[in-house]
């Protein structure tokens, strides 16, 4: 079976939209040598958000199902690498494995929770509630958990303080030396991850899966009157989109070598919901390019106030679903493209 | 004996009145528009924040918490005219739309309020019975869960406004066809979900810290009692409260609190998947 990048479920499938993309990554790829170290770190950081955002973007934009939980997933893998580390010890690649089993693990919760959830024909309004509830109950947790008799293995998960102590992810190298994946490695690794992931999702939602995806969304009576069982493809998105949240989670953890409940309750489970809102949900690649320029936009602010930055963002998220329900960055391009085709065909009149 | 069985209900009567205050509110609103107000929480925290300001400016607590409910429900009002008005037709959008002012609220409040306001202090009052001692003041908010189940069956039931409600609720083309203003009635239904918010809020005012994003400690337990309920507020919400305080109320006295809520939410999880449309779906199924 062949499997193509381009397709009818992706905006931009043309020859233009590869060459920009050739040059963003080049950019991208050459970004390290031209810029402080301290600010290649920032960016990576501001980078692996961007996995929860793709993973909402399949589940939400192209399985219709609004997921408010990414950060459940997000969290448990979070964790999981942190315990994972500390108890394996971090050396000679077991980092890399804790990353496997974290990222496994999140795609376990999120196995038995969509079951329940698609099983149950859950849609609609429920299916963010329930995911959102079950996120504030993590959140709620963990943020017990301060006493010593919290500990798993040599892990302790030290309640709201967060638990820190893991070391980052890291490879055996050359002499006998660990290559920790930090600063510009871990720039280059996430950088090469975005490319893989982002490459990946695109063949798979243009393929037959994501066709079938996205008409189930679109209607999945119909889907299912066409012989199709809608339950397995929405558990599967669900299931492979929060192994991306789980992905950002094991990112963050091994990024700061911390992690801490705020970054699973509210209101961090709102910030994937706006970025991929304000980006334009049903677009990969505009899920993945707003979403950086919206973590951009909030962390220039969150410099000066937090809480200015956090109504910012509830602001655009009202704006957006008031104003362009399709998404700000999508809006703007398909605007674009349809002023360049206007000119183009004025041009051919002339 | 007797002391350790009222000890057991005093328990369940003190979480069943959680469940039920938190949730009708959003159970109104639920049901009548499809809506699911995420901003709950903030109708619950503003409720709250108007009788501590209320009770310090010298007035009893009582008044101070009608205030309370009334000022929520104005609010409530507002924002359905200039925002949730406009997304009856996009259920989802309007999770989004709601999610959004809830955010801009709570760290808006951070940002002028500061994160905490002097509270009032629970009224004093107990009672012994064996060696166990129980505040009268949770009874109190048992009674008011009660008066509240009560209001709401007598509102829907034996009021014009309710039967115009109900007929909405139905079918609403029809019910506009027969001269039912449908947009009064839901501009109203989302002002009572509100005002029943802040009574919610003004309630347990006294029992809390009171910070801006107080609306979290109440969110789970209105979604889950919503969800578990159904989209019939005067079918679903009391069932769905006894269930869900039973089970909390047995777990909470087994493991703690911590315990209790994981073990709601698992239940809930598992009710959804035999109940999709909750107990009031089932109720109104054996019905037909």
């Amino acid at each position: 079976m062949f499997l193509s990048v381009n397709g009818p479920q992706t905006a931009g499938n043309g020859r233009a939209f590869w060459l920009a993309f050739a040059a963003v990554l080049a950019a991208a790829l050459a970004y390290p040598v031209f810029a402080d170290p301290y600010d290649v770190g920032n960016f990576a950081y501001l980078l692996l958000w961007v996995f929860m955002a793709m993973g909402l973007c399949l589940i939400w934009g192209y399985g219709g199902m609004l997921s408010f939980g990414q950060t459940f997933f997000f969290g448990i893998s979070g964790y999981a690498y942190g315990v994972l580390a500390i108890n394996f010890g971090g050396a000679d690649g077991t980092t890399f494995l804790a990353l496997v089993l974290a990222v496994g693990l999140s795609a376990l919760a999120a196995l038995v929770l969509g079951y329940f959830m698609i099983w149950g024909r859950v849609t609609g309004v429920f299916f963010g509630i329930v995911t959102l509830s079950a996120t504030l109950v993590l959140a709620f947790f963990l943020g017990q958990t301060a006493g010593p008799e919290w500990r798993i293995g040599d892990a302790r998960l030290n309640g709201f303080n967060g638990m820190g102590g893991m070391e980052p992810l890291n490879l055996p190298w050359l002499d006998g030396d660990s290559l920790y994946f930090e600063g510009t490695a871990l720039y280059y690794l996430v950088v090469a991850l975005i490319v893989l992931v982002y490459l990946g999702l695109r063949m798979l939602v243009n393929s037959r899966f994501g066709n079938v995806l996205v008409a189930s969304r679109e209607d999945p009576q119909r889907a299912e009157l066409l012989g199709y069982d809608v339950r397995k493809y929405q558990l599967a998105a669900f299931v492979l989109g929060s192994s991306l949240a789980g992905l950002s989670g094991v990112l963050y953890t091994s990024w700061g070598q911390f992690i801490t409940p705020s970054s699973v309750g509210l209101p961090a489970a709102a910030m994937p919901i706006v970025w991929v809102a304000f980006s334009g949900r049903s677009d990969i690649t505009a899920a993945l390019a707003g979403s950086f320029i919206v973590l951009l936009l909030f962390q220039t602010i969150t410099v000066y106030s937090q809480q200015a930055a956090l109504i910012l963002m509830g602001a655009m998220l009202l704006a957006t679903v008031m104003l362009a329900p399709q998404g700000f960055v999508l809006g703007a391009v398909r605007g674009l493209a349809r002023a360049a085709r206007r000119g183009r065909l004025a041009g051919q009149e002339a | 004996m007797f002391a350790e069985l009222f000890s057991f209900l005093y328990q369940f009567a003190d979480v069943f009145a959680f469940l039920v205050l938190s949730a009708s509110g959003l159970a109104i609103v639920f049901g009548m528009m499809g809506v699911i107000n995420m901003a709950h929480g903030e109708f619950i925290m503003c409720g709250a924040y108007v009788t501590v300001a209320l009770v310090q400016a010298g007035f009893p607590l009582p008044l101070a918490q009608l205030g309370g409910a009334v000022a929520a429900g104005l609010i409530g009002i507002a924002v359905e005219a200039l925002v949730v008005r406009n997304f009856y037709k996009r259920p989802l959008d309007s999770l989004l739309a709601t999610w959004g002012l809830s955010l801009v609220v709570t760290q808006g409040l951070l940002l002028t309020v500061g994160s905490t306001m002097p509270g009032i202090g629970t009224p004093p009052g107990s009672f012994t019975i064996g060696q166990y001692t129980f505040s009268t003041y949770r009874m109190v908010l048992f009674g008011c869960a009660l008066a509240v189940l009560g209001l709401i069956y007598v509102v829907f039931m034996r009021t014009r406004f309710g039967v115009h409600a109900r007929a909405t609720m139905q079918n609403a083309a029809i019910a506009q066809c027969l001269g039912v203003q449908v947009g009064r009635v839901y501009g109203l239904s989302f002002g009572l979900g509100a005002a029943l918010a802040g009574l919610c809020g003004a309630l347990y005012a006294p029992t809390m810290t009171l910070i801006p994003t107080m609306g979290a400690t109440f969110i789970v337990e209105s979604f889950v009692t919503v969800v578990v309920g159904g989209a019939n507020v005067l079918l679903g919400t009391a069932p769905a409260g006894l269930l869900l305080a039973a089970i909390r109320a047995g777990l909470n006295g087994w493991g703690g609190q911590i315990i209790g809520q994981i073990g709601m939410l698992l239940a809930v999880i598992v009710i959804i998947r035999i109940l999709p449309d909750g107990i009031s779906g089932l109720l109104a199924r054996r019905a037909r």
